[in-house]
């Protein structure tokens, strides 16, 4: 399942995939996707992502991965 | 797959190793407080090629091969070699001249920065305060939308020019080729070139670290980035371990540790330099995206953009002895805080203009 509102954040430089994800969660979304395409922006977006105490589901497809980001609980 | 690397503990560890390797260097042999300075390294590496003719700063480093060659073979092991480029590669290496301009101002990058901290040179204060200062100023563009775009994927092919390079460096000094009398390849007979560890121990501790800090991710700008950013202390806590480590190496195993401002190995005391040298050097690494260690761990998992920004440095460093821009002991080039001055403008224009709209 997809959520609506979707970051693309693939091929961005560090930490612009964290800032992304930071200001989406400022502007209020509580459920939306993230997509990464390397390990070490996955990492970095799962870590941001539980540090706002919010879940984070990550799935792959292809070469790409699509963190679904949502309110805990 | 687990990444146990790159979890707390994992960074820490990495952090310690880095800690007990770097000194363990200075002790057989390297410049001190230079047990791996990726910017004093890879401009021994452009001075040993002819690029500048600096005497004293000439040998081909083996553990900055080692740092490429180590993270390309654990990317390749753990899949994560992924060729890669496109993303405003002349702006990347411009950044990389004039993060090795400032660097070599301050006489150092940020792992020497620590290095230096950890054997008692309190320049080394007035270098990490300007880091962070530059940093700040990276954070702040990176908040407003700074983005030099999107890399793609590329060929398999693509990936491995960068650590074949490197490989090709290597066996010009393994088999001590020389293209004329005299050099080059160039190798220092005084100063800090003409000191290094054994050429195998040295290619051993840069595939070590490299091949660690591809897993771990461990990056010194990205550990102050991510504090001033968001609050994250994951990387620096690895940064806080090497620190630690290295103190304690230096104090109680080495005797390579000398408290104060005076004195200390290749550095200089020019407070105001040292800072707003390491300030460019800090805000080209935060417009990159990575310190120079970081730049070259990517650069072996395939990231032609990171290999751009270390041929930037590399070629800086060429500029900087070649321009009188860096500094030596007794302090500033003629022409360093000039070069600053200019580096600072143009990592400022570059931070203004290259924004993406936030929508």
């Amino acid at each position: 399942m997809s959520n609506q509102k979707q970051v693309d954040a693939r091929g961005l430089s560090c930490p612009q995939p964290v800032v992304l994800t930071q200001k989406a969660i400022k502007e209020g979304n509580t459920s939306f996707d993230v997509l990464v395409n390397s390990n070490v922006s996955k990492e970095n977006v799962v870590r941001c992502v539980q540090k706002n105490k919010m879940q984070a589901q990550v799935r792959q497809e292809g070469d790409d991965f699509i963190i679904s980001v949502s309110q805990e609980g | 797959m687990k990444n146990f690397f790159a979890s707390r503990i994992g960074i820490i560890s990495v952090g310690a190793l880095i800690g007990i390797l770097a000194p363990l260097l200075q002790y057989l042999g390297n410049p001190g407080n230079m047990g791996i300075c990726v910017a004093c390294f890879e401009r021994d590496i452009a001075g040993a090629i002819g690029i500048h003719r600096a005497a004293v700063v000439q040998y081909v480093r083996p553990e900055i091969i080692g740092f490429v060659l180590g993270a390309f073979i654990i990317a390749l092991i753990s899949k994560e070699y992924k060729p890669r480029a496109g993303s405003s590669t002349v702006i990347r290496f411009f950044l990389g001249v004039f993060a090795m301009i400032g660097a070599l101002v301050f006489l150092g990058c940020p792992w020497r920065a620590l290095l230096r901290l950890a054997g008692g040179d309190w320049n080394a204060i007035v270098g990490l305060a300007g880091l962070i200062s530059g940093i700040t100023v990276g954070v702040v563009f990176l908040k407003n939308g700074y983005s030099l775009g999107r890399s793609y994927d590329n060929k398999k092919g693509s990936g491995w020019i960068f650590p074949a390079f490197m490989l090709g460096l290597f066996l010009l000094l393994a088999f001590n080729v020389s293209f004329a009398e005299g050099g080059p390849l160039f190798f220092s007979e005084k100063g800090p070139g003409a000191m290094h560890a054994n050429m195998w121990v040295s290619l051993g501790v840069g595939l070590a670290i490299g091949g660690l800090a591809q897993r771990s991710r461990f990056c010194t700008m990205g550990s102050l980035r991510d504090i001033i950013l968001a609050r994250d202390f994951h990387l620096v806590s690895g940064v806080f371990a090497l620190v630690v480590v290295a103190f304690v190496m230096n104090f109680f195993v080495f005797g390579q540790f000398k408290a104060g401002f005076e004195g200390q190995p290749v550095a200089h005391t020019n407070h105001l330099w040292n800072f707003l040298g390491m300030a460019l050097a800090g805000l080209a690494f935060a417009l990159a995206g990575g310190c120079p260690g970081r730049q070259l761990i990517l650069a072996g998992e395939g990231d032609s953009d990171s290999g751009i920004f270390v041929m930037g440095m590399i070629v800086g460093a060429g500029i900087s002895h070649n321009f009188a821009l860096a500094s030596s002991p007794a302090g500033p080039g003629a022409f360093g805080p000039a070069s600053v001055i200019i580096g600072l403008v143009f990592c400022l224009v570059i931070g203004l203009t290259m924004r993406e709209k936030m929508a």
